[in-house]
Parts: C-alpha cells; structure tokens; sequence
C-alpha cells in the first residue's frame, strides 16, 4: 500500500474507495429516487435479475442519486420484469416488461 | 472489483458479540459462498448501533431493513428469503409496542427518531478493521486540514469557538485546555486519551473505540499538533479486549497508510501513539492518577494545579482528554465550529452519548443533542418503564452523580442544569429505577463501589466514605437511627468539602441527592423499619396467609431454625424473631400460601 503523503494522496485514496461504502450512503439518504427491481421466482425467470444488474451498472456510470433495491413479487407476474420507479414525496410508478432499453429510457427520463 | 450490491451490517459491539454476532456473520458469509453470491453481497462486522435490548442486530443496505434479536440459525432464511428473493423475513422485525406493528427500517422507530449520532457517526456503519472505509467517510481529511492549511492556533480557536466541553464528565471547555498546553513549552509534550471508563454499566468510550477507533487516532493527531505534541498514549482499561484489539489493527493500518509517523501529509510534524493498559481501579480515570499509573507508580491523584496541561506526564504539558470528546474533533474541523455549536444549549454544545439502562424498555447505547429532556429520554427513545411499571428515579453520573426524580423530568440535559439538580452528567451512565427500586439501597449500592476503590490517600474519602457505608449499612439492615440520617448528611458534606480528588469529592453525591429526594424513604427505614420498594432483605416479614394455608407442614419441617410453628390441618405461623429470611419455606410451599412484606 503506498503511503498518503499529501492531501492530494488523501483525495484521491478517498474516490477510489468511496464506492465500498456507496450502497451503504445511499440506503440512509433521504429524497433519493428509489427504484424497486421485483426478484420473486416470477421475475427472476423473466430474467429480473439481469434488469436489476443493469440497473446498478447504468447508475453507477451515470453517477445518478438513485437507490436500487431488490423486492419481492408484485403481483402482476404476466408483466415481469416488472419495476417500481418512486420519486421522494410523489406516488409510485410501476413499469412492466422492462427491457434494457426500458431501462435506459427510464434513467434517461430521471435527469429531467 | 466489481462493486458489492447489497451490504449485510452485523452488529460487532461486545454486547453482540457475546451473542454470537460473529458466529452470524460467519454463517451468513457460508450461506453466501453456497449460493454464489459472495462477489454480490458484502458481510461486514460493524461498531455498535446502540439498540442493545434488541441484539443481535443485523442491518440490510440498501433497503435499510433492521433486523433484531437475530441467532446463527436465521442465517440461511435471511439469504433465501431476503437477499435472494426479495422477502423481508418478518418474523425478526422490530415491532413498535405501541402501534404493535413491524417498522423494517431504523428511521422510523421510536428509539432512533430523536437521536443525532455524531460522536457515534461511523458506528454501525462502516468496518473498523478497514482503513478505507474510515476514509471513504471522509477519515483523516481533518488532520490533513490541519496540517496543511491550518496553523495551530487557528486549530485551537477553532475547539474553542465549537464549545466543546469535555464528555469524561468534568465539562471543562477542551479548546481552552489544549489553549493552556499549548501555551506551556517543553522539549516533549503529551497528548492522553482517557479511555478507561470506570463508571459501572457504562460502554460509550467502549463502543467508539470498537466502533471508529479510526476516529480516535485522527483526533489526537490533531490534538498533537495544536499542542506541539508528537506522542500520543492512550490508556486503555485491560477489561476491553475488543476495543484494544480494534484499537491496535487501526494503530497499525494508520502506520501503514503514512497517517501517523512521520512528516504526516509532506509536512515537518510527525506524530505516533502507544497503548498502555489499566488493571481495573477506577480511580485511575481520574486525570493526575492516570498519569501516575502510565509513569510506573501507583494511581493515586496529586493536588491540582499544577494542571496536567501545565505538567502532566514525566512532569512535561499534557492534554488528557476522553474518547467521546475526541470523537467529536475531526467532524468539528470538517463541517466547523459554527456548525457544531447550533446543536445543544447555550453553555453545553454538541450531543452527548449515554448509556440508557436500568428498568427501560430499550436499554442501550443513544446519543442526543444537548437540551432535550429527561421525559423524551425516558419515554420515547427509551420506550418507558419496563412492565408499565412507574417511574421513580433515573441516576446520571454513575457513583459522582445523583438521582433525579419526578418533578425534573422535564429539565433538558446539559451540564450546568445536572448540577443545579444536585446530579452530574458524568460520562454518560443513565440508570432509570421503578417502584421495585429501594433508594437507600441505590446509595449504598455505589457507596460500596467507591469505597472499594478509593486509593487510600487522603482520610476524607478513606475513612469518611467508610463510616458513611457502616451507617447505611445499619440503616438497610433496620438498626438505623434519626442520629445516623444527620451524622450521614454531615459526613457527605464534610468529605465533599476536603477529599483530595474528584472520586472523594463527588462519593457522596448519590447519598445527599438520595437523602434531599427521597428523605421520607430514609425515615421509614430507621423508623418504620420497612423498606417500601420491598429491596431490603433484613426488612422483609415472611408471613403465612392464614386463609390459604392447610397445615401440611412442609414448610415447619424444613425450616433451618425450627421458626415455624402449628398443628398438622391448622395454619401454621412464623416467629420472626427465629426467621433468617432465607426463602426455603416459600420453595416448600405448594400453596403459595407464603408471601414477603
């Protein structure tokens, strides 16, 4: 491990770990976006599990303040994928057969 | 390496250690490989989150699911059923008393609403063995604000204008004690951390430590250079296995990082830290004892002044300061003074970290801002009395403190308003008492503990103390007398006048404040020979129910001093002036004809 011999070191040690602890920052953040991938056995054999992994790569490279969880089935399993997109304060919004372009279109969509 | 999707947080304190959290963790990880998940989901042993009557605890990121009471066992469901398909297990959820329903994260319950965690920031939150982690949370960017664009004085009037006060109990303004070290000059100066933490029941420097001992280091490094120190010490009581474990793996990461050496940050200050263990007097908390005890003699206090600050450790400038307050340091230099200073009152700034316990609901670890009141204390964050039982005292400032009662329930905590009420804020010890609680009984409780460990020096404590526990003993055991109530509060006076340290000064404390709140209670001991909260054994009457008893005699024939008397088919009775109240003929009795009054 090469030693911190300047605040410069220290900066840049810190960005290089910060995303050890980011899931953990951003679970206790208030007024994030929270998007809710469904993981029942439904969903997973609709393939959920490759939607909520694509998820977590596009937030990260984007850096968006978004939180994504994994939940349990909800409900209407001829729609998996299915996720629940919720905006601090606002009702929830659920979008069934999510595709990776829906994906897209939905993080795309959150900038504005 | 790809980043870890979920993070599982399990409690790593001592008191969840000791119910087999790693034993948890261990199978949670085992779980994990069977899967072969370990790349997605992380198991980290954390600090203490503080709500210890519901340990172990295990936490979720990023749901935010807070899991309580869990065992080993629960291990394989956790994993099945929450991490892989999403399904909280609900069975492990804390449930609110009153709404009786399940609240899955901490922001919502009433333990955690009201609390704000400074000093214990990182505790819960991040894994003391990792460097990196203290980093990622900003470790270490305040020493090296510091000492790259900070001058010393600028770091001390920085202390100062935050109105931190010392949390080992004292309260003394910690910006004008590193001011007076500073001031002093000597070819070595000493920074001490106090982490001894004497008072029974108390774990709030032993959960920093074990929780964010990174948070230590960094503090006194800062220290150090305010005073023109380049040594640091901490002495550690030998009773903390896990804190001086934890202590010891951060001494060595920070060494290894370059953040505690030399020439920290590229500058010319260079600084290091050693442990030095204490062998269990609580005494030697006390700052002048301590130090004696690190230089090799025996711990006992010496007069102040001179202040350790002026000559402290082998007689050269020495800050002593303790874990809580340390804690505070780096995010004071890191968010500044005047943001520090809006949180608390007027004279008492900042939060302060207790250790609820006694007869409450939600024993444990909490740390709230200064000003809030006892009641919101007791009946919000602690969840009441236990058993719906009623309130009658809360003891703050372990043995140096009093007892606080009804009528200041509403008195928001800070360290002036403790002492206006004839208690102290100590380090942080909140023993909350019911009706079961005898308060004579609470006075000779701690009495007997400083008893046995004042040092011997000076007689006001050595022999003061003494004949004040001798006559609460006769009290206890109903040979109290109206003469004993006034020799006692006399005594308690006298030896808070003229005990040399701060253990002889502030011994008395639980008896003038138990004597002042609940004098009536000590008048019925001594003349009413009854103790109400039914605590005092050599008070009790073992009586016989006449109406319920059918003479079997069990009870007469195994009575160790024949005090049982009656005819086979009659109810028998039980000469009290026989009986020595040890219990077996109510173990006999199949009729629960025996009660204790």
């Amino acid at each position: 491990m090469a030693q911190i011999k300047s605040l410069k070191d220290l900066e840049s040690l810190k960005n290089s770990v910060q995303e050890i602890i980011d899931t953990r920052v951003k679970g206790n953040k208030d007024g994030l976006v929270q998007i809710k991938v469904a993981m029942g056995t439904c969903g997973i054999a609709a393939g959920a599990k490759s939607i909520y992994n694509y998820f977590l790569e596009q937030v990260d490279a984007k850096k968006l303040d978004v939180v994504v969880y994994q939940t349990d089935c909800m409900g209407r399993c001829s729609e998996e994928p299915m996720v629940e997109v919720a905006f601090p304060d606002q009702e929830p919004v659920i979008y069934g057969n999510v595709d990776k372009a829906k994906v897209d279109e939905i993080l795309d969509k959150l900038g504005k | 390496m790809a980043k870890f999707k979920m993070h599982i947080l399990v409690c790593g304190g001592t008191g969840c250690t000791a119910s087999k959290s790693q034993e948890i963790a261990d199978r949670l990880k085992s779980n994990l490989l069977d899967k072969g998940l370990e790349n997605e989901v992380q198991v980290i042993l954390t600090g203490c989150f503080g709500f210890c009557e519901k340990g172990p605890i295990v936490k979720i990121m990023p749901d935010n699911t807070f899991y309580t009471e869990v065992k080993p066992e629960d291990a394989q469901e956790i994993i099945e059923e929450h991490i892989i398909k999403g399904r909280k297990v609900t069975r492990l959820l804390y449930t609110d008393p009153d709404k009786k329903e399940h609240v899955a994260d901490a922001k919502h319950m009433g333990f955690y609403k009201k609390q704000l965690r400074i000093a214990l920031r990182n505790c819960g939150f991040i894994d003391p063995e990792n460097i990196g982690e203290y980093i990622a949370c900003d470790g270490y960017a305040a020493v090296a604000k510091c000492l790259t664009e900070m001058t010393p004085e600028q770091v001390i009037n920085e202390i100062k204008l935050s109105g931190l006060r010392g949390r080992g109990g004292g309260g003394f303004p910690t910006g004008m004690k590193w001011e007076i070290a500073s001031k002093n000059h000597a070819d070595q100066k000493y920074v001490v951390c106090n982490a001894d933490e004497g008072d029974p029941g108390a774990f709030m420097d032993r959960s920093i430590l074990e929780g964010d001992p990174h948070s230590i280091i960094e503090a006194m490094t800062i220290n150090g250079y305010a005073i023109g120190a380049t040594k640091g010490l901490v002495y550690i009581r030998a009773e903390y296995p896990l804190a001086i474990h934890r202590l010891q793996v951060a001494i060595a990461q920070a060494r290894e990082y370059g953040v505690l050496g030399n020439n920290l940050f590229g500058t010319d200050f260079s600084f290091d830290i050693e442990l030095r263990y204490g062998a269990g007097a609580f005494v030697c908390g006390e700052e002048t004892a301590l130090i004696h005890s690190m230089e090799g003699k025996r711990g006992e206090p010496t007069f102040k002044p001179p202040f350790p600050a002026q000559s402290g450790y082998l007689q050269k400038p020495t800050n002593v300061n303790n874990v809580e307050t340390y804690a505070n340091i780096p995010i004071i230099i890191l968010k500044g003074a005047n943001w520090f200073n809006k949180i608390g009152t007027e004279k008492s700034k900042g939060t302060k970290v207790f250790a609820l316990a006694g007869q409450i609901n939600n024993v444990g670890l909490i740390e709230v801002p200064m000003g809030i009141t006892l009641r919101e204390v007791i009946y919000e964050i602690g969840g009441g009395i236990k058993g719906g039982r009623q309130f009658k005292a809360v003891q703050t400032g372990g043995p140096s403190g009093g007892c606080l009662t009804e009528k200041h329930l509403d008195t928001p905590i800070d360290y002036d308003n403790l002492i206006a009420a004839g208690s102290m804020m100590g380090s942080g010890g909140m023993v909350v008492m019911d009706e079961t609680s005898c308060m004579v009984a609470i006075a000779k409780f701690y009495l007997e503990f400083t008893c046995e460990e004042s040092c011997g020096k000076c007689s006001p404590c050595r022999i003061g103390n003494k004949r004040m526990l001798e006559i609460l003993d006769k009290i206890t055991k109903g040979n109290g007398t109206m003469e004993d109530l006034e020799n006692l509060k006399n005594l308690a006076g006298v030896i808070k006048d003229t005990a040399l340290c701060g253990l002889g000064q502030t011994s008395p404390n639980p008896i003038l404040s138990t004597l002042t709140n609940f004098w009536d209670e000590y008048v019925e001991h001594v003349q009413d020979k009854k103790c109400r909260a039914g605590a005092c054994k050599s008070l009790m009457q073992y009586v016989i129910d006449p109406n319920v008893c059918v003479g079997c005699t069990a009870c007469a024939r195994n009575c160790p001093v024949n005090a049982i008397q009656g005819e086979k088919k009659t109810p028998h009775t039980i000469n009290l002036e026989l009986c020595i109240k040890c219990g077996t003929c109510i173990e006999k009795c199949k009729f629960n004809a025996i009660s204790i009054q």
